[in-house]
């Protein structure tokens, strides 16, 4: 789950890091007072999730109140990238010196977390990885034993920093992994961390990705994780239902149980000419709940012309899940063209029972997306 | 010769008593596989399918000599089930359960590391399952292998069996399979996986069936091309139409930014000289050429 840099600031703030002075408005007025109430020159920043935020005009600098509140005004509800901006970070605007990058993320062939810092700030990482791969510092922690201040002044060494730019930077490093491991983050990064005219490095922009896995243990994201951002709104509706879904802009609706042979049955959709609309797992297990749940939204879906499932019965029962096809299809007002490859326990009675409700079925995967293409 | 596991092995299942751990075990034991005891705590005492039931993973080690295990409890758990049965000395880790936060799996992949001599499969995988000495310990439909002398890694549960079904439909056999964890952090690798099918005697090619994220795949064809591997190797990778940053059902299953397409596993393979098939069906006519 990605977080708004608002909550990401928040976040480096309890762990006592630097960040600059402001705060959020869900309204002009409430910029205003913001702006008000810091009484200097101030940031404006719509809170989205896209990335290059400021390029795409996200980011505003005013000189007092009065501005604050007529650019805000310009800036609530634009679509920047997609996303609607509802709620902006008022923050002090900062007399910047000098900018570096920071961030610890997971690395998985290392499995384990790998610490990033350069001495350029504001820089995409993944392009500096690629074009300068010498101007990023690179460490890898020691899951046992964490990663701590000096190993942070070490890998800092090779930019030639002054001692006070050094210890801070370093005491920032150390304190993002402790933040990374609290809070069971994939991603912390200052980006760039800025140093000001007192010397002090402070959080200009901030991300924080948390891992969904480890939403069970902070109810502090509770509320917060049932509605995301990035999320389209049948997106929205299938993390409600709790359903493994994706929007595609195709118009054949997929379902199918494995998250491996979902992917596969849309790449199959591709190959042979069709464009699918989506990406739903019902799961291995093929839960029937789960089957009727998720076939209710894929035929909501108004772009959906026809529907393709994908059932490998290995664990799971065709006859069971050709039941919940069968029942989801009979609630539904919205009638739709079904096709079902469906193959292994209990096959016989799953094509019997479907047949009955006329429905087509195949055991091969190739035939079946073929005849779904033709509808 | 079968790879991690062999007719000896001597397999306990954490989280027995919950209604996977019972189904797959009554599947595990009529296929054929050693499970010797059970472990759910504070449920010590009880049988399942004729299993005897313990508290704790070291008490199932002095009492049965297990040196594996499969675990079935609920995510929040993994971490302390792991450790718990690293501690007691077991060498051969399957971790079926889905949803492990990857702050655990770091942990416990690190502590297997310092400890030694530890497999881990998974989290997240669908285990490993051996069709010519009747070996499973996994949650596979074991109807639709057969023996024959491919062997199979792979980071997905069903599209293993899918590929496995087309395979064994043209008459072509597996010698092991096993699958990795659809998850971002998993323990044993593809390399690690080559390693092994490369010794094996009873393993004469293999399939490899990866997905979108991370580049465990690129590294592959890399160790490929550079050992001049001795065995012919097939790919399959699933995820061509993955849009980037969305989570295709498996945690790992991600492209962040421009890495883990499977754009660039499929030029690192076919740069590595493996061919790549286009549908998992035509890995049978690859295999078979």
């Amino acid at each position: 789950m990605k977080l708004f840099e608002f909550e990401a600031k928040n976040i480096l703030k309890d762990y006592g890091l630097p960040v600059p002075t402001g705060d959020i408005a869900r309204n002009p007025d409430e910029a205003e007072a913001i702006a008000h109430r810091i009484g200097r020159p101030v940031a404006l920043k719509a809170q989205i999730l896209v990335s290059s935020r400021g390029k795409s005009g996200g980011i505003k600098f005013v000189n007092d109140a009065t501005e604050a509140r007529k650019v805000a005004s310009n800036l609530f509800d634009r679509t920047i990238k997609g996303e609607t901006v509802s709620s902006l970070l008022v923050e002090e605007k900062l007399g910047i010196t000098a900018q570096f990058y920071a961030s610890v993320a997971i690395d998985r062939q290392a499995r384990t977390y790998i610490i990033l810092a350069a001495a350029e700030g504001g820089i995409d990482i993944e392009d500096t990885a690629l074009t300068s791969p010498n101007k990023i510092s690179r460490r890898w922690a020691d899951p046992d034993t964490g990663f701590s201040q000096p190993a942070a002044v070490e890998m800092l060494r090779q930019f030639s920093l002054t001692d006070n730019d050094t210890n801070r930077f370093a005491a920032i490093i150390s304190s993002l992994y402790t933040v990374t491991l609290e809070n069971d983050a994939e991603l912390v990064e200052i980006n760039p961390l800025a140093r000001i005219a007192s010397g002090e490095l402070i959080a200009a922009d901030a991300r924080i990705i948390v891992d969904d896995n480890a939403l069970f243990r902070h109810p502090e994201f509770k509320e917060r994780s049932s509605v995301r951002m990035d999320d389209t709104s049948l997106e929205a509706e299938a993390r409600k239902q709790n359903l493994a879904y994706v929007d595609l802009d195709g118009d054949i609706g997929i379902v199918g149980n494995g998250a491996g042979l979902v992917m596969a049955t849309l790449d199959l959709v591709n190959h042979f000419g069709g464009r699918p609309a989506n990406f739903l797992d019902i799961g291995g297990g093929g839960n029937v709940d789960i089957t009727r749940k998720g076939l209710r939204l894929v035929i909501s879906n108004p772009r959906v012309k026809a529907i393709l499932v994908n059932i490998l019965g290995g664990i799971t029962r065709c006859d069971i899940v050709a039941r919940a096809i069968i029942e989801a299809l009979n609630e539904s007002t919205v009638k739709k063209p079904v096709v079902v490859r469906m193959m292994g326990t209990n096959e016989a009675e799953g094509t019997r029972l479907l047949h009955r409700a006329g429905i087509n079925t195949y055991p091969d995967p190739e035939k079946a997306v073929e005849a779904v293409i033709k509808l | 010769m079968s790879i991690i596991i062999d007719k000896n092995t001597k397999v306990i299942v954490q989280g027995i008593t919950g209604n996977e751990g019972k189904f797959h075990t009554a599947s595990m034991l009529h296929y054929g596989t050693k499970v010797v005891a059970g472990v759910t705590p504070g449920k010590g005492g009880q049988q399942v399918e004729g299993v005897p039931v313990y508290n704790t993973v070291a008490e199932t080690v002095t009492s049965h000599h297990a040196d594996a295990s499969i675990i079935f409890v609920p995510a929040r758990f993994v971490r302390d089930a792991v450790l718990e049965a690293i501690e007691a000395g077991i060498k051969t880790l399957i971790i079926i359960s889905e949803g492990t936060p990857q702050r655990d799996a770091i942990e416990f992949v690190a502590r297997a590391k310092k400890k030694g001599n530890i497999t881990i499969l998974g989290p997240n995988c669908p285990g490993i399952i051996s069709p010519p000495h009747r070996l499973k310990v996994g949650i596979m439909p074991d109807r639709i292998f057969r023996p024959g002398h491919i062997g199979i890694a792979s980071r997905s549960g069903t599209l293993t069996y899918e590929i496995a079904w087309h395979l064994t439909q043209s008459g072509l056999g597996q010698s092991t399979c096993v699958g990795l964890g659809g998850d971002a952090i998993v323990g044993l690798d593809f390399i690690s996986l080559l390693e092994m099918f490369k010794l094996d005697e009873e393993c004469r090619s293999v399939v490899l069936i990866g997905e979108i994220g991370g580049n465990t795949e690129e590294l592959a064809a890399r160790y490929i091309a550079e050992t001049n591997y001795p065995k012919p190797v097939v790919a399959y990778i699933a995820g061509r139409s993955a849009p980037p940053g969305k989570r295709m059902g498996h945690a790992g299953a991600i492209i962040m930014g421009n890495a883990g397409t499977a754009r660039s596993k499929i030029d690192a393979f076919t740069g590595a000289g493996v061919p790549v098939a286009e549908t998992p069906g035509d890995v049978v006519k690859l295999v078979h050429r």
